[in-house]
């Protein structure tokens, strides 16, 4: 590891997201400021954690999509929606804002240097 | 040198801001070569209503923002030659072209022409029956459901033929969101259907731009960590695309608003699911060697869209009646509010099971992180939160019938006198629904029915 030692925080310190749906599943991209983040969060933000915290909406997997160019992934979540549109009782039936639930809940551990300058984390 | 097509967005959703197009045309109008203005305001259930309210008066169903979104621009756009591709057809894009002309004359606006594209109404020439036993990819099961409304998604080339009739405007049903892009592309640089990079490039263009400014700024900022300047005039996006594919995208001038390479990633990876093989009619698309590179302030470079064939089949929205959703919410503030809004819960649940009510229901409080909990209100059972503070009691069902819905938000009416002190900003809704299914169906029969068409005054 670079750059003064490691830190822990939510990924909403490193990375941006935004949340789609199709039908009873969700797509949620989850970007890196910083390229240094993107080989952590390839090891950390596993498919097993995001579904993981999915689970409790009814999901039963996730598949991760890896775009190295653009130091992002896009993590599709099957029967995540709670059976969306057609059947959600959510206050949001798209899954609009669960861009936020990964970006709040999910924690990484990464060195100093992959967190934007002047982050409210740090 | 090769010309340069510019294209862009008045509006990305049904409910998008009234006047943004009127800037992008400020925009368009000083630059040289074929200029495009896209206004993008189909939903999955869009049709389905529109379908419902020309049932009513055959005059109506195309988009009730038909008329907000062009008379702010229609006069500018037919003065400096800025065509006008559209979804604002819905269900009736014939209805919708005598309203245009109706608009062009109230406005003095002389010599428009108006195309519009037919035939992604599958019921126009396929029983219910049929289109019931396609088989389905995601949804409801429409097997023994009365179907509202069924309609192809329609591709690009539809699109690129209503422009060849030499209109200022066409009035799109049901197509890709991505053709509103493609179509013009096709016209002005005469893509071949088997030039695969190139049309993966137009459908990467329409895929940034068909969202209006969720490109530039807007469902992207994030005070302290994605500042957007000025998001009260933000600027929609223009997209300057050249005969190679080559694409640029940046906004409107003077406006507020950003294009960056964040912004652009965050609507590149919007509702795609496999990045190497998002479908569309025209070609399937490969985005994982998309690159992005600054070409200027607000300005953005983006190479490397990757092309394969289509499948042999075309995506179908099916509709059917979904029945009611009821939601009524009650607020408790002050101290001690979260135990009395847990109690109003409590008492909404069981009154509600004890007089039969056997559906599904969903009674939450806001505030305790109801919106990433689930109905069994999981998370909320298990998270410790202040009991001072503001909460909000909500209370949400699906039924088959109205009674039902109703009753559910009488109990949290009744809360007023009978459940816990001091509630109060009681709201309710009841809507009637739309369940949707997608279905395939092979694309021979249906592109057969699809055509283009001027619709004189």
């Amino acid at each position: 590891m670079s750059g003064g030692g490691a830190v822990t925080l939510p990924l909403h310190a490193v990375a941006h997201g935004r949340a789609g749906d199709k039908g009873n599943r969700s797509n949620i991209s989850l970007v890196a400021y910083r390229p240094e983040a993107f080989p952590h969060l390839v090891e950390q933000v596993t498919e097993t954690r995001v579904l993981d915290l999915f689970r409790h909406k009814g999901a039963t997997a996730v598949t991760r999509y890896e775009l190295p160019n653009l130091h992002a992934f896009n993590f599709v979540i099957d029967n995540a929606l709670e059976g969306g549109v057609n059947s959600s009782l959510s206050q949001d039936l798209h899954g609009k804002t669960l861009s936020f639930l990964l970006l709040g809940e999910i924690e990484v551990t990464l060195p100093l240097d992959c967190v934007p300058k002047g982050s409210r984390y740090l | 040198m090769s010309k340069t097509v510019f294209i862009g967005s008045g509006a990305g959703f049904a409910g998008d801001r009234r006047d943004a197009g009127i800037a992008v045309v400020e925009t368009l109008r000083r630059r040289d070569g074929p200029r495009y203005l896209i206004f993008e305001v189909m939903g999955e259930r869009t049709l389905a209503i529109a379908q419902r309210i020309k049932m009513r008066d055959p005059e109506k169903g195309y988009s009730p923002y038909l008329e907000p979104y062009l008379r702010g621009v229609l006069a500018a756009c037919k003065q400096h030659g800025v065509r006008i591709v559209a979804n604002l057809g819905n269900a009736n894009p014939l209805g919708g072209a005598k309203r245009v002309h109706e608009l062009a004359e109230e406005l003095g606006v002389e010599g428009l022409r108006v195309a519009v594209v037919l035939g992604d109404d599958l019921l126009a020439f396929m029983s219910a029956g049929a289109v019931a036993e396609l088989p389905t990819i995601e949804g409801v099961s429409i097997a023994g459901r009365e179907i509202v409304a069924a309609n192809a998604y329609l591709g690009a080339r539809p699109v690129a033929a209503a422009l060849a009739l030499d209109v200022d405007i066409v009035l799109l049903g049901r197509t890709t969101d991505a053709a509103l892009v493609l179509g013009p592309l096709i016209h002005e640089f005469g893509w071949a259907a088997d030039d695969w990079d190139r049309l993966a490039a137009g459908t990467l263009a329409g895929h940034l731009l068909e969202c209006g400014g969720q490109i530039t700024g807007g469902y992207f900022c994030d005070p302290g960590f994605k500042d957007v300047p000025g998001m009260d005039n933000l600027g929609f996006p223009i997209g300057e695309i050249d005969a190679e594919g080559d694409i640029v995208i940046t906004k409107a001038e003077e406006t507020g608003g950003l294009v960056n390479a964040a912004t652009v990633t965050e609507q590149l990876l919007y509702e795609v699911h496999d990045p190497a093989a998002y479908l569309t009619p025209d070609v399937s698309l490969d985005v994982t060697g998309v690159t992005l590179e600054e070409a200027g302030p607000n300005r953005i470079r983006v190479r490397g869209a990757r092309g394969r064939p289509p499948p042999p089949t075309l995506k179908v929205t099916v509709s059917a009646d979904g029945g009611w959703l009821a939601e009524s919410e009650m607020i408790y503030a002050g101290p001690n509010a979260l135990a009395r809004a847990r109690l109003a819960a409590d008492i909404v649940r069981s009154r509600c099971r004890r007089n039969g009510v056997m559906e599904a229901m969903r009674v939450e409080i806001v505030g305790m992180g109801a919106v990433f909990d689930n109905d069994a209100s999981e998370r909320q059972r298990r998270d410790n939160r202040p009991l001072d503070g503001e909460y909000r009691l909500r209370a949400a069902i699906r039924t088959a019938d109205k009674e039902t819905a109703t009753y559910v938000n009488d109990e949290v009416l009744s809360l007023f006198c009978s459940g816990p002190a001091g509630g109060g900003g009681y709201r309710c809704s009841a809507t009637g629904q739309v369940n949707t299914a997608s279905v395939l169906v092979p694309r021979g029969p249906v592109e057969a029915q699809a055509r283009a068409e001027e619709v004189v005054p």
